[in-house]
């Protein structure tokens, strides 16, 4: 039993074929790292599993169901996959306590007790505590991608999505929010992550896929993608990443 | 040029004397002043002046028509209040209509397009003219009959379909991220715009709507075409008695006194929030 199961998805944007026939399973636990380079779908991937942008064919089902049945509210999908954004996209005239009890308290009709116990204690264990009263922009950007992660885990997801979250960050704040994503792995949680972070990925990832114009080219565990790439367009980029000095 | 007078900018490991300091500001007063006198005495020398100053600005006059004038002034100020308040949440309900999507909300979305468009389209003493003359000529029982309510109605309408259209532009200026961020959090439609959007697009547009105020303020003596005794009414009877123009220059200065300091603080409110914009894109 697989907790998401992307199949066949294809999607356009207008005119252009954005995702192409896109096949992937995700097992509880497992952590899956989408690489390419940018324009390749990666992120527009994430978008259609959570139905944040529609698509055109195929499906994407959450622990066997469909997320278009009726069985499945969009507050229960919502609940049951938590996403992160690059750009945190934090509520900027929301306290920081304010951002994470929102989603708890609105949508799933929480105490404002309860919530907040949950969400002090939250941000407890990412060394957040503290910052309960302050809003976004007193914060550096490495405590807003924490918080972000902490607002998408106040609703305890079963599957955690998180898009490309250090791109924005300073160099020396990536580390701390990367460490955070290494715990949440220690803990079980089963994510999916679009990242530019190979070393990252290397460590962190179960399977890694390569996406290429829409479509997963190749995947495979790291040590075997990134050693051993078999496909002529993976080699490529992964060259070109060695060359930044990335890997 | 430089070395000879250097500009009031501080430059690091200089201390600017205080004569650096002040002089610009000086000669800048100066030069002022000196114009200003300088047209005065012109004006003055005309062979015209003393019959201008005698229609226009003769302080007797002013004096005795002040009290009928600030009377009507008082009526403007308050017309000009609570249009203030019904506009600022009509235009609000309007925004928000236009900005729902999906097919239920189609005719709340239409009704809005089509209510902005009709009445940004006309011209505001045409809506006074026929709200207010025209309304209360149907004699339908149940509605107000004066015309000063219909009149504000006029006015309100006018004004609502402009500071929706600011609303809106408030509303698209918020991120997509934002959006993004609320639906992946599981908001609906409106907990969205009620949590995320609005709070940030009101707070983006108050210099805006503040402009709308100011040209508020100065429109609402349209009403007067109606009969109503305001302050440019008041001023226009006075003239009418006497053919002196003073009372008008008297109303004149009475919109004056109300519109510059609340322009100047407008101006003030988009000055801290470009400086708390700036302050975040660091």
């Amino acid at each position: 039993m697989y907790r998401i199961e992307i199949e066949h998805l294809t999607k356009y944007y207008g005119k252009k074929l954005v995702l192409q026939d896109v096949n992937l399973r995700v097992a509880d636990h497992e952590v899956v790292c989408l690489i390419g380079a940018s324009g390749s779908g990666k992120s527009t991937l994430l978008r259609c599993v959570n139905n944040l942008v529609d698509f055109d064919q195929g499906d994407v089902k959450l622990d066997g169901l469909s997320i278009f049945d009726d069985g499945l509210s969009s507050g229960e999908l919502y609940k049951r996959i938590g996403m992160v954004f690059q750009s945190y996209n934090l509520f900027p005239h929301m306290t920081v306590l304010d951002n994470i009890t929102l989603a708890p308290r609105r949508v799933h009709r929480i105490s404002r007790a309860e919530s907040e116990a949950c969400a002090h204690e939250l941000l407890k264990l990412f060394d957040l505590d503290g910052f309960a009263g302050s809003y976004p922009e007193q914060l550096s950007g490495g405590q807003q991608q924490r918080v972000a992660i902490v607002r998408a885990l106040a609703t305890r997801p079963e599957v955690l999505m998180l898009d490309e979250v250090t791109a924005a960050l300073d160099p020396e704040l990536i580390g701390g929010v990367l460490q955070v994503i290494r715990d949440l792995r220690k803990q079980g949680m089963t994510m999916i992550i679009v990242t530019h972070e190979m070393s990252f990925a290397r460590d962190v990832a179960d399977l890694v896929c390569f996406l290429d114009g829409g479509r997963i080219l190749e995947e495979g565990p790291p040590q075997r993608l990134f050693s051993n790439p078999e496909n002529p367009r993976t080699r490529q980029f992964l060259q070109r990443i060695i060359e930044a000095g990335r890997l | 040029m430089t070395s000879a007078r250097p500009g009031p900018v501080s430059r690091p490991g200089r201390n600017l004397r205080a004569r650096d300091r002040f002089l610009p500001s000086l000669i800048g007063l100066l030069m002022v002043l000196g114009t200003f006198f300088l047209i005065r005495a012109v004006v003055i020398r005309a062979e015209q002046w003393p019959r201008i100053k005698a229609q226009f600005f003769n302080g007797q006059a002013i004096i005795d028509v002040f009290p009928q004038v600030l009377k009507g002034f008082g009526l403007n100020m308050s017309v000009w209040a609570v249009s203030l308040v019904v506009i600022a949440l009509w235009a609000l309900v309007l925004a928000v209509f236009r900005s729902l999507h999906g097919p239920w909300f189609a005719p709340l979305r239409v009704f809005s397009i089509v209510y902005i468009d009709l009445l940004r389209g006309l011209p505001s003493l045409l809506l006074v003219l026929l709200f207010g003359f025209g309304v209360p000529a149907l004699r339908i029982p149940g509605l107000p009959q004066k015309s000063l309510f219909w009149g504000a109605m006029a006015m309100i309408s006018s004004y609502s379909a402009y500071a929706a259209e600011v609303y809106r532009s408030g509303m698209e200026a918020v991120h997509d991220g934002q959006r993004a961020a609320a639906k992946a959090l599981g908001l609906s439609q409106g907990q969205t715009l009620r949590f995320a959007i609005l709070p940030q697009a009101v707070r983006n547009v108050v210099p805006s709507l503040l402009n709308l105020a100011v040209a508020l303020q100065k429109d609402v003596a349209l009403l007067s075409v109606l009969g109503v005794r305001d302050a440019v009414r008041e001023a226009q009877i006075y003239t009418a008695r006497t053919f002196n123009y003073s009372s008008l220059v008297a109303a004149a200065l009475l919109f004056l006194a109300a519109t510059i300091p609340l322009a100047r603080f407008t101006d003030y409110l988009s000055r801290k929030d470009r400086e708390r914009r700036l302050q975040f894109t660091v």
